[in-house]
């Protein structure tokens, strides 16, 4: 007899008690692209060319070539991206334990907040306060900084850039520390083009997302959208990046299952009993 | 008297486009000399070194002291009108769809007899002339005669005209009006009376200092166009390419590493992108429609301008890998002029020295300011030729060349040291 | 030094095969026709011509070798002299050398072309590199421009009206309309050539010969050879040749045989008053005049003056291209070469197709032609005699 558990989860995928959210931008070559000083190596945006399509090049298929940067699009950075990982073992796309990659999110609504100002940064306070009405951030949880900032579909606006650089919200230097010690955390995960803000830049350290977060061995996750559909906490995340060898992250499909009708997580969650981490799961 | 050019009219999309056809284009390899000289600009005869004599047609030997040994110099071409006609019949297609066509006889001051177009502004024969050398429409060299002194409207001449590439009541691509050059390529183009100028522009998001004054002249029309996207690149063409008369391709991605200077290949990658494979995605995309509208009325489709660089004829090894895909380029851009060349479209291939902007800040002067550049392609424009080579280090660079390449490989190099 | 004369070498069977505007045939065929006919009014098998000279311009990529296979003639003497209008008096002069010293005993002269819709277009693009290279560009494929420059100079120096043009190729098509293989048959007013189509000012239709597709042939013998095949024959008195004549004048305003009339009258021993019967070569009534001019008839710039003073019909004061001319026969390709010694032939032999001047004694042919640039290179000039006139 078969373990029912997996049977049960396909059964709920097919009534649609447990829906599939799409956490991912279309990958195109209008898609923005980070925007790095212009001495600097750059990373490509996404480009597509067809190879054939019905016709003297291949009469009967359709096929594109493409390429990207490791980080174009909906991506997911891996440790190794950044220096404060790259001693870190199994920090790689192809060393990640694969177990890493479903995790539960928890999402933090800072729409308002971001809406009135480009440079909001997520703070400590702000995570007390979200956690005082939906419960302890989980360990090994994806932190997800809701801001809606994926409905600017105007890459110009998407982008915000001035004379000053680029003005996008994300988590504040205490934030970051707050969930990596205090939270053990599987990642950040952000809709602007970086986890971390715009600005962060004179952040102490710079990127303090990036800093501690791939320092620690964690993840990070941009470009997300519809993370208004998802609800505070009780989605799971499917991030799978692409296995490539000593890989800093990839373009990757971002899936989120959330139960529907999506139950209210008014509760403290319960102090778990198991012994392993996180990070032991495979 | 030229009367002065006049605006079309609407083309009436009913009619048949007329197909373009091409004066005869066949020359021997010696003729091919005037080719050359009218490429850049000049007119050159055959001068026997042992005897001074000026030949025309151009030879192998001098036709007064046979020696073999003839150079071509530049002549100022002035010269006597002895007889005239008006064609007004002929077996080429060409001529037939033009006439009446003038033409001279004229007996040049260094000696040779030439037949020439004849000016519209000429005063009968017997009468002083000034004989040039301009590209014709099959991009062969031929002579026109112009009036002993500049006459008013002398561009708009008829006959002229099928030698030139004026941007007068034509309507002109500039693929990258963003940068320095293109932004001056913009407001040159529309001093130069083109009745409509689409400024293309990439990555909104990155604002350029200088670019949204653009947008108030009522010319121009923004275009986005990315040359690193195939798909962006067929959407501009889809939209636009069947009206483009002049095509400006100031696209240019530009950084300063050798071979050594920098790891890694994103940089030379991107020039090459930008620079050569830009280049070949807008000559698949735009070249097409062009061809076909080769003789399409007095706006008809008539120049490919391609933003080179002197680097592309010898490596500078400071900016080795932009050298190299400035190279590419002139290849491609060769080939493209062959591609284009029974339609009667030109390719102009521009050659300058270092632009005076932020990716040459390191070179010391004389550097070719923006604006200055810009006026030079308009005049290559207007004019007949067809490789301009534009400032003072770029011709300096080009006579070295041209006396030795190898020894301008060398005096290149001791710039690496 | 001067040059041996022709002792009694002749000229015999004058050829002239119709012309017609168009044929799908090749030159050859035209060729052929025409040695056939002249042997057969010669009287001889083909086995008896012993000696070819060829003119021909679409006759590639045959040469006049192909040619000896292609007819089937064993030769010991062969030609191929294809200069266009100059090419009947290279030839005579050619043939008439082989057969004064024997290294030929019977030589045909045969001038054809053949004319496809496509020819004169395919003709010109091998015609002459400095024609390609400074002329075709410019758009007359072909003559017309470079004698459109040489007319409109020639009026200015020296005063001519259209209208002494146009008596000239009005007469030539009063000739013509009795010539029995003329294309152009219908005669011209002075009010047609006057307004006819423009072609390159001042050159109007009527200026310009048509090409079609012909042959014409004569042959070349001793004298007693001619005599025992009972032929009416011509006696050569003399001839001149000149290449690339007057090389540094500007626009070509005379031609070669200024340089050598003295030499043509002298070995001849007549004048320019003792011609009876002239035939110019005409691609363009200009070049009839300036030939005129150098052979003697009037001074330079005269031409005009000359034209008002004499008519140039067969009965007129002087007659000039008795079967019309080029203008109105046609020109055949190089066999408009060929076309005014045949007649002229004719004419001193008795043998007028058309109409026939009164009792020719001395006739003068003369040969132009090649414009490889802005001038015609080749110039000619034969002088014949009736078998009865001087000696």
């Amino acid at each position: 007899m078969s373990d029912p558990v997996l049977a049960q989860l396909v059964a709920n995928l097919g009534t649609g008690r447990i829906r599939v959210v799409d956490l991912t931008q279309t990958l195109s070559p209008d898609f923005p692209q980070i925007v790095l000083p212009p001495e600097m190596g750059q990373a490509w945006p996404f480009r597509i060319d067809e190879a054939s399509r019905y016709d003297e090049r291949g009469p009967a298929w359709y096929w594109n070539n493409f390429s990207c940067s490791e980080h174009t699009g909906t991506h997911f950075d891996a440790p190794i991206h950044w220096i404060s990982g790259r001693h870190l073992p199994d920090a790689s796309t192809d060393t990640i334990p694969a177990g890493h990659f479903i995790a539960p999110a928890c999402v933090i609504d800072c729409s308002k907040e971001a809406a009135a100002d480009a440079d909001f940064l997520l703070t400590v306070v702000v995570l007390h306060k979200w956690e005082r009405r939906h419960g302890r951030i989980p360990r090994g949880s994806w932190v997800l900084m809701r801001t809606d900032w994926s409905k600017r579909s105007d890459p110009v606006a998407y982008q915000n850039l001035d004379e000053t650089g680029q003005h996008t919200p994300g988590p504040d230097t205490d934030a970051v520390r707050f969930l990596v010690k205090e939270r053990d955390v599987l990642g950040f995960g952000s809709e602007a083009i970086g986890t971390d803000a715009g600005q962060a830049y004179h952040l102490k350290p710079p990127y303090p997302c990036h800093y501690y977060m791939h320092g620690s061995g964690r993840y990070g996750l941009q470009c997300l959208t519809n993370l208004d559909l998802l609800p505070a906490t009780g989605a799971v995340v499917i991030a799978a990046p692409l296995k490539i060898r000593d890989g800093s992250g990839s373009p990757l499909r971002a899936l989120a299952l959330v139960p529907s009708p999506a139950e209210a997580p008014s509760r403290r969650p319960k102090k778990a009993a198991k012994k392993r981490t996180w990070k032991q799961r495979r | 008297m030229t009367r002065p050019l006049v605006r079309p009219p609407r083309k009436n999309p009913i009619v048949r486009t007329r197909m373009p056809t091409l004066p005869p284009a066949g020359r021997s390899r010696v003729a091919l000399g005037l080719t050359a000289a009218a490429a850049r600009g000049r007119f050159e005869l055959q001068v026997c070194r042992d005897c001074g004599t000026v030949q025309y047609p151009p030879r192998e030997s001098c036709c007064s002291c046979l020696s073999r040994r003839l150079d071509w110099r530049p002549q100022d071409g002035t010269g006597d009108l002895l007889s005239e006609t008006t064609l007004w019949h002929s077996n080429e297609l060409f001529y037939r769809e033009r006439v009446p066509w003038r033409l001279g006889m004229v007996r040049l001051d260094c000696g040779p007899v030439v037949v020439a177009h004849l000016h519209g502004d000429c005063d009968a024969a017997p009468s002083r002339v000034r004989v040039r050398a301009a590209l014709d429409r099959a991009g062969q060299a031929a002579l026109i005669a112009l009036p002993e002194k500049d006459a008013p409207n002398m561009a708009d001449d008829r006959q002229l005209r099928e030698m030139t590439c004026n941007p007068k009541f034509r309507k002109v691509l500039i693929t990258d009006a963003k940068t320095p050059l293109g932004q001056a390529m913009v407001e040159t183009i529309v001093a130069a009376d083109a009745d409509l100028v689409w400024a293309g522009y990439s990555e909104p998001w990155k604002k350029t200092h200088g670019f949204d004054r653009l947008t108030a002249l009522p010319q121009v029309s923004l275009l986005p166009l990315d040359l690193t996207n195939s798909r962006a690149v067929k959407d501009a063409a889809g939209e636009i390419g069947g009206r483009v008369d002049i095509l400006i391709n100031t696209a240019d991605y530009h950084r300063n590493y050798g071979i050594a200077a920098r790891n890694g290949l994103e940089a030379a990658r991107a020039e090459m992108d930008v620079n050569y494979f830009g280049l070949l995605r807008l000559a698949q995309e735009f070249a097409p429609a062009m061809r076909g509208r080769g003789a399409d009325g007095q706006s008809s489709a008539v120049a490919w301008v391609n933003l080179l660089s002197i680097f592309a004829l010898s490596n500078f090894p400071p900016h080795g890998t932009y050298s190299a895909s400035k190279a590419a380029a002139l290849s491609l851009a060769q080939c493209l002029r062959a591609e284009l060349s029974p339609a009667g479209v030109r390719v102009i291939n521009v050659f300058p020295g270092p632009i005076d902007d932020e990716w040459n800040q390191l070179i010391p002067p004389p550097k070719i300011a923006p604006a200055r550049l810009a006026s030079d392609i308009v005049e290559a424009l207007r004019g007949g030729a067809e490789d301009i080579y534009p400032g003072d280090i770029a011709q300096e660079w080009l006579a070295r060349w041209r006396d030795n390449p190898k020894t301008l490989e060398r005096e290149l190099a001791a710039a690496t040291r | 030094m001067s040059r041996a004369g022709y002792d009694d070498v002749v000229v015999t069977a004058p050829v002239t095969l119709s012309y017609v505007r168009y044929s799908i045939h090749g030159a050859h065929w035209f060729l052929a026709g025409a040695l056939a006919e002249l042997l057969q009014r010669a009287g001889l098998g083909k086995g008896e011509i012993d000696g070819l000279c060829v003119s021909s311009f679409t006759l590639a990529p045959d040469t006049a070798v192909g040619l000896t296979q292609h007819l089937g003639l064993t030769l010991r003497w062969l030609d191929h002299i294809p200069m266009g209008g100059a090419s009947g008096i290279l030839a005579l002069r050619r043939a008439a050398r082989a057969v004064q010293c024997g290294d030929a005993d019977a030589v045909a002269c045969v001038a054809g072309d053949t004319n496809h819709t496509d020819s004169f277009r395919l003709n010109l693009a091998t015609f002459s590199e400095f024609a390609r290279d400074a002329v075709y560009p410019y758009g007359s494929g072909g003559a017309n421009t470079s004698f459109a420059f040489l007319t409109a100079h020639y009026i200015r120096s020296y005063g001519a009206a259209r209208e002494d043009f146009g008596k000239l190729c009005i007469a030539q098509r009063a000739n013509a309309v009795k010539f029995p293989h003329a294309l152009i048959r219908k005669p011209l007013t002075l009010d047609d050539y006057l307004t006819a189509r423009l072609i390159a000012e001042p050159l109007r239709l009527f200026d310009c010969v048509m090409p079609c597709a012909g042959a014409d042939a004569f042959l070349v013998l001793r004298r007693g050879k001619a005599e025992a095949l009972g032929l009416s024959y011509a006696r050569i008195l003399s001839t001149i040749e000149r290449h690339n004549a007057f090389r540094d004048d500007p626009i070509q305003y005379r031609g070669g045989w200024a340089l050598d009339r003295d030499e043509l009258y002298g070995q001849a021993g007549v004048g320019p008053q003792d011609i009876d019967v002239l035939a110019t070569y005409d691609d363009y009534p200009v070049i009839s005049l300036m030939q005129m001019e150098d052979l003697g008839f009037c001074d330079k710039g005269e031409g005009p003056d000359f034209v008002r003073r004499n008519t140039f019909t067969v009965n007129g004061s002087f007659p000039v291209n008795t079967s019309g001319g080029q203008l109105s026969v046609g020109q055949a390709g190089a066999a408009g070469g060929f076309l005014g010694l045949v007649e002229v032939i004719r004419q001193l032999t008795g043998q007028a197709l058309g109409g026939a001047v009164a009792d020719p004694r001395v006739g003068l042919v003369s040969g132009f032609g090649m414009i490889n640039y802005d001038r015609g290179l080749c110039s000619g000039a034969a002088i014949l005699a009736a078998s009865g006139g001087p000696a």
